[in-house]
């Protein structure tokens, strides 16, 4: 509906079901819930016209968590998921929430391709830097002395993934970084990334606090951005590459790459048409 | 009657045009107002290979090759020999080459066939832009009786982009190659046929599966190219785009099951295409959509395993995995296509079954049919078209269960948008809500109902072909399944010619399986000859599983790439009419 007069108002706790998340009390996913809700709420969009899709992972039981159309799928394929969905059904607003090991490890390919390929999605990513489902083990974005795993006990010896590096050398259209300790910022960045054309990352920095009880302290790390967002690929990555991940608050790049489409006629053509390039 | 038919191939390596010969004559057989089956076999090069069409021709409709060629034209013999076992050749047999090439390596003499010469290209260098092929396309349709101007039908209609130049050039290297096989000694001819008013198609086995699928309503399509199901997909690309859907090439199969997961999810009937790896990496996502009860259509255009096995060639051993594959107890549906017109039909009712069950379902093909294109009377109208049961509206002052428990084990299913209906569809174990549990009741419930809505499904006649020869079923049987079927069915036949007895029982629907059909089907069988394409022999493991077979069975089966000939399975017929 055009006119806003007539726009039905919503809550944030519209979009939230009557489920009590499995999540541990203080854990940075909380927030991302409320963000979510908060930034749909601002949107006003009608429940049914939004689905959040997931993999597997603590964060990705949020889709439960919502009032809205969900689709809990397996480990490390939201991204299919959520492309499928929106390429058939563009007039759905398509989220997608998951952690740094469903999206960067097993998911790690589609996340290159999803970046690339820029279908029209919000792509929210928890990263908490470690597995927390699995009690945790060392997630690809984990430091590489971290030794609080029994799986790595000396650490892993492996650079950590620059999950937003790799997403803008990808093609990803739309690049943020939050912190869950500001959940209001965070609706706000999720607003402009769902309303921003093609592929949309938003990293959220959110604390284990069973596993990594020591990331209690990135509430304080965490720095507002002091630049604002630059169209510019090659100035957004040297700033990626240069800054300490604890940047955040802003949008840190905006492309201008049409959404991906493909393209299809009208259904003007029948299957007879079809049929008849194969008589004699 | 059996039927009359001539067999033969032509070979060559790469750039000698045998698949496009093979094809020219194809055609120009169905002008002529024949049937015919054309198969190809390729090296792994990817380009400049050799290869090597196999085509058969009758005056009927065939379903499958004869157990020996009755001529090998070879328009040279580079690496001629690696087809030698594919290219089976008796005394009868004639090889014709071109001596400019040499003579005929010896492994292909092995059954003393007759060799004859054919300068094909001193023939060709006689006519300017002549091309070896044609003339030895001339030399084949005056051997078996092809009629010049159907040839000139199918050259003109080919070669229209290129004028009216080379059009003259390669009808005249045709005519050449008539006069020359004045030379060359005889093989079957098949009679000129009145052109009847039959409607007939050219298809491949893959194109057929991809119509197939739209038909049955198939609007979204992903998929990773893979051989030999990658015509499928080409075929599907532009055709989806032409009927209002569309064709994403994803980046792995795991994208792809999963693309089509969402798409189906959305509403919009969904399938992927690909071969045994493939299948392999989309296994954990097929449980998935048994879980979730989200409806989509597989189609594995199987060929030899395992692992990457010979990616070119034909093999039916995917049906193991096509049925076992899934972890946990994971009820769900394959199928397979028995012929290449039946590659139509199957898929298409796949999609039917998935959609009106909400199941994944498995669509079994090979490479053998898939990448054999057939001239056949025109496939009738089907009336199955996917149609789901969709909740519509949410019911005042209930809360909408996806997974609700309902007698036939099919839920309502609310596709996103609906106002009222919102709900998330989950892989983990769920109640009827779809909200996550880990109790053992949701588990049983959620179970009996996966289960219960393919158990009771109605799958009617569709589950298997059964034919009995024209004096009758007697007391034996051939049970088969796939590309296996063509043989079969001829030896039935031709053991008919004989006055023998049997009955063809080539299965369709492989799981979930139908012992009570099965049993009114065996009724007064006392014996039973099971014919697969497995080193392993699957098929037979799993009818010994699920199925009384008679006490008398015998397991027929063999890998690939090397297809049944109708007499290996008349063979067996013979020794028990012995």
């Amino acid at each position: 509906m055009e006119c806003t007069a007539q726009k039905k108002k919503y809550l944030a706790k519209d979009y939230k079901s009557e489920l009590k998340p499995i999540w541990c009390p203080g854990c940075g996913d909380y927030t991302v819930l409320n963000a979510i809700t908060r930034a749909l709420a601002e949107m006003a969009l009608p429940p049914e016209q939004v689905a959040v899709v997931s993999g597997i992972g603590c964060s990705s039981r949020i889709p439960a968590y919502t009032s809205v159309y969900g689709f809990h799928g397996v480990h490390g394929r939201a991204l299919p998921v959520a492309t499928g969905l929106k390429l058939a059904r563009p007039d759905l607003t398509v989220l997608v929430t998951g952690g740094d090991g469903d999206g960067f490890s097993i998911g790690g390919n589609h996340f290159l391709h999803a970046c690339r390929r820029n279908v029209d999605l919000t792509y929210i990513v928890m990263d908490n830097q470690v597995y927390g489902m699995t009690k945790g083990q060392a997630s690809p974005t984990t430091a590489p002395d971290w030794e609080g795993s029994k799986l790595t006990p000396e650490g892993t010896g492996i650079n950590p993934f620059q999950p937003l590096v790799v997403g803008l050398a990808s093609g990803a259209n739309f690049i943020a970084r939050v912190s869950a300790s500001d959940p209001v910022n965070m609706a706000q960045i999720i607003v402009e990334a769902v309303r921003h054309p093609g592929f949309s990352l938003v990293q959220v920095l959110s604390p284990c606090v069973t596993f990594r009880p020591e990331q209690a302290v990135w509430r304080d790390t965490v720095r507002t951005a002091v630049v604002d967002y630059t169209d510019d690929a090659a100035r957004a990555a040297r700033r990626l590459m240069t800054d300490d991940g604890f940047n955040v608050g802003k949008v840190l790049y905006k492309g201008s790459r049409p959404p991906y489409r493909p393209e299809f006629e009208a259904s003007n053509g029948s299957i007879g048409e079809l049929e008849a390039r194969f008589a004699l | 009657m059996t039927v009359q038919s001539v067999s033969l191939t032509i070979a060559g390596s790469g750039g000698a045009g045998v698949v496009t010969a093979g094809s020219l004559l194809l055609d120009a057989a169905a002008r002529a107002g024949w049937y015919a089956l054309m198969s190809r076999s390729s090296g792994p090069q990817i380009r400049g290979g050799e290869a090597a069409a196999m085509l058969r021709f009758a005056t009927e409709p065939i379903m499958s090759h004869d157990d020996s060629f009755h001529l090998l034209m070879a328009i040279d013999w580079d690496n001629i020999t690696r087809f030698a076992a594919e290219i089976p050749l008796t005394a009868a047999s004639l090889i014709v080459g071109d001596p400019a090439h040499g003579d005929a390596p010896a492994g292909l003499l092995k059954n003393t066939p007759r060799v004859a010469a054919l300068p094909m290209s001193d023939i060709a260098g006689t006519i300017e832009n002549g091309r070896p092929n044609m003339v030895a396309l001339g030399a084949i349709a005056a051997m078996i009786g092809l009629p010049p101007a159907a040839m000139r039908i199918v050259v003109e209609s080919a070669l229209k982009k290129k004028g009216p130049a080379a059009i003259e050039a390669s009808m005249a290297a045709f005519f050449a190659g008539i006069d020359a096989a004045k030379s060359l000694p005889a093989i079957p001819r098949l009679p000129a046929v009145a052109a009847d008013s039959t409607p007939r198609w050219s298809i491949t086995g893959n194109e057929a599966t991809g119509l197939g699928a739209i038909r049955g309503g198939v609007r979204f399509v992903a998929a990773y190219p893979i051989t030999p199901a990658t015509e499928v997909l080409e075929w599907l690309a532009p055709s989806l785009a032409k009927v209002g859907g569309m064709l994403v090439q994803a980046e792995d199969e795991l994208a792809s099951i999963n693309q089509i997961i969402g798409a189906s999810y959305g509403g919009t009937p969904s399938m992927t295409a690909t071969s045994g790896p493939g299948l392999s990496l989309m296994i954990e996502s097929l449980g998935l959509a048994v879980a979730a009860e989200v409806p989509l259509v597989v189609v594995d255009v199987m060929r030899v395993g395992p692992s990457t096995g010979i990616a070119t060639k034909s093999e039916q051993s995917d049906l193991n995995i096509a049925v076992y594959g899934l972890h946990g107890d994971a009820p769900h549906v394959v199928v397979a296509a028995n012929s290449v017109a039946d590659c139509l039909f199957t898929t298409q009712w796949a999609v039917h079954l998935a959609e009106a069950m909400q199941v994944p379902t498995l669509v079994l093909t090979d490479q053998a049919m898939g990448q054999a294109r057939a001239i056949l009377p025109k496939p009738a109208e089907l009336t199955f078209i996917g149609q789901r049961e969709v909740a519509k509206a949410a019911v005042e002052g209930q809360r909408y269960k996806r997974y609700a428990m309902t007698g036939s084990g099919v839920s309502p299913m609310a596709i996103p948008g609906t106002p009222g209906l919102t709900h998330t569809a989950d892989g983990l174990e769920h109640n009827e809500f779809g909200t996550p549990s880990s109790q053992a009741s949701d588990h049983q419930a959620q179970m009996d109902k996966r289960q219960r809505k393919i158990s009771q499904f109605n799958y009617g006649d569709h589950w298997a072909d059964i034919e009995d020869s024209e004096v009758g079923a007697g007391e034996t049987a051939i049970i088969t399944w796939g590309s296996a079927t063509g043989p079969a069915r001829e030896a039935l036949q031709r053991h008919a010619d004989a006055g023998g007895k049997a009955r063809l029982i080539s299965l369709r629907l492989i799981a979930p399986v139908q012992p009570e059909k099965m049993a009114e089907a065996l009724r007064g069988i006392k014996r039973a000859v099971v014919v697969e394409q497995s080193h392993s022999g699957q098929f037979h493991r799993m009818l010994r599983a699920f199925y009384d077979l008679p006490a008398e069975t015998v397991s027929l089966h063999q890998g690939g790439p090397l297809p049944f000939g109708p007499k290996q399975i008349l063979d067996q017929l013979n020794a028990w009419s012995a």
